[in-house]
């Protein structure tokens, strides 16, 4: 499989490609590690006419301790994210489910950006960011602008990202020491999830869902039963209240609904139950 | 577009069309067709080569985007006409039947070894994740690549 034409540039800084970008107009995507671009451009289901490369721009991989929060730059693989110390200590779901993407070859090319930008109901990155009220730095033509994980994903593959604008820090408040989990079911290694869950719990329970819905999204009926002071069953039973799963070959949609309230059970269990309960190490 | 690429040590200049997938480039342009395509989807890991020493699957990488870096595949890792330690423990432990995925499993499994030098058998197992093999249930594979790291 050979994907159609397209021009390519290289953009070193971010100023270059917001540049590239605007030059290139409706068609200009851009690439960062192409794991999710590329398979769909070999399939012609993508066929943008210039491709910005922004993998060079090395000055968008980082992790850096800004207080109350991390700051990851968007071009972090991966792979680098699921072996960072900082994100071990002070987000720990964010590492573990980096270091549960794909494999390590897939892991060695994807980026944070790349994930959060593409808006895939099934990624699992985007669930993370959820859970853990993370939110987007996008810097466009106009300047610079901050989202909020829970405004951003506006359905299927579609984000708040405007055309031209180019995501470039993912801000993570701290969750250090608060519970967590992340659940993810396939039936294969390397596979996406066909439901997964991701958990925090500090004051307050945030559960997010992947492959759910159109968009990677939060599970309001769990999250609201919590707060009201629900049990784990109870909150584990309204986990799908108001969400309407896909139904593919993987798995019907009734069927993503019963893994769902199962995966959320045991995400809870793991990041300790309901609030009021005692957190797991 | 021009590309300089290093492949297996030495250095490449040639023009291609930005659409050109690397896996494409290494067995089309630089003539190395040691790196096998199987599933062309990202899947199968027998396109499996390394870049700048980590591995990838190359035929989910364009050959641009490996302009200035430097490319191992197969070909490289034998050394004066002597296999590889890697390539050397698969053949001892009979890691290989068909031989069709083995190109990649060798190269996903030496940057696995860069990675973790002393791997579990847990670790092994999870590192070659991304490689499929339809020939030696794996269990061969696993036991070549710890006694690889062992040696
Ligand atoms: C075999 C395989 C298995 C996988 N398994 C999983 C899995 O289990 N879980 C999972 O979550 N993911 C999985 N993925 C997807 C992987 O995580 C991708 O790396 C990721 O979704 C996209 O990141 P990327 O850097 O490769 O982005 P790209 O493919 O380069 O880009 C993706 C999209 O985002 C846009 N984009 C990229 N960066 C930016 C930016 N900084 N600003 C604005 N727009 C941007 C691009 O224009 C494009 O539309 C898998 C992929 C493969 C090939
Ligand atoms: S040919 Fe590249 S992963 Fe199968
Ligand atoms: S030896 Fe035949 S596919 Fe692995």
């Amino acid at each position: 499989m050979i994907p159609a034409s397209f021009e390519y540039t290289r953009a070193s800084s971010v100023g270059e490609a917001v540049r590239m970008l605007a030059a290139g107009g409706e068609d200009a995507k851009v690439l960062a590690g192409g794991h999710s671009l590329l398979p769909l451009m070999k399939l012609r289901m993508a066929t943008p006419s210039l491709l910005v490369d922004v993998g060079r721009v090395r000055e968008l991989s980082y992790v850096r301790d800004a207080g109350d929060s991390l700051a990851v730059g968007a071009l972090t693989r991966h792979f680098d994210l699921s072996r960072d110390e900082l994100v071990a200590r002070h987000a720990p779901l964010l590492a573990a489910v980096a270091g549960q993407i794909g494999d390590p070859q897939v892991r060695h090319r994807g980026t944070i950006g790349g994930s959060i930008a593409h808006g895939d109901p099934a990624s699992d990155l985007p669930a993370a960011c959820l859970a853990l009220g993370a939110s987007f730095v996008a810097v466009g033509p106009s300047g610079e602008r901050r989202i909020a994980a829970a405004d951003f994903f506006t359905g299927f593959l579609e984000t708040a990202l405007a055309p031209g604008e180019l995501l470039v820090e993912i801000v993570v408040p701290k969750a250090t020491g608060a519970g967590w989990s992340f659940q993810k079911f396939n039936r294969r290694a390397q596979d996406w999830a066909i439901v997964g869950c991701a958990v925090v719990r500090d004051g307050s329970t945030r559960v997010a869902l992947v492959n759910m819905g159109a968009s990677p999204l939060r599970s309001p009926g769990a999250e609201q039963a919590l707060a009201a002071g629900a049990s784990v069953a109870e909150a584990a039973e309204r986990a799908c209240d108001g969400l309407e799963p896909p139904s593919d070959l993987n798995a019907s949609a009734e069927y993503r609904r019963h893994l769902a309230s199962v995966l959320v059970t045991r995400a809870l269990a793991e990041a300790g139950g309901a609030p009021g309960q005692e957190a797991s190490p | 577009m021009r590309v300089s690429i290093t492949v297996n040590g030495e250095l490449r200049s040639d023009d291609v069309e930005p659409r050109l997938l690397l896996v494409h480039y290494l067995r089309d342009v630089a003539g190395l067709t040691g790196t096998n395509i199987g599933c062309d989807t990202s899947s199968c890991g027998a396109c499996t080569v390394h870049v700048d020493g980590e591995s990838v699957k190359s035929c989910t990488m364009l050959a641009v985007q490996a302009d200035g870096c430097e490319v191992t595949t197969i070909e490289g890792l034998a050394f004066d006409g002597a296999l590889h330690p890697m390539q050397e423990s698969f053949r001892q432990h009979h890691g290989l039947q068909c031989g069709f995925c083995t190109p990649g499993m060798v190269m996903a499994a030496t940057s696995l070894l860069a990675e973790i030098p002393d791997p579990t058998e847990q670790q092994v197992r999870e590192g070659l994740e991304g490689n499929l093999c339809r020939c030696t249930g794996y269990h061969n594979i696993v036991k070549a690549v710890l006694a690889e790291a062992r040696s």
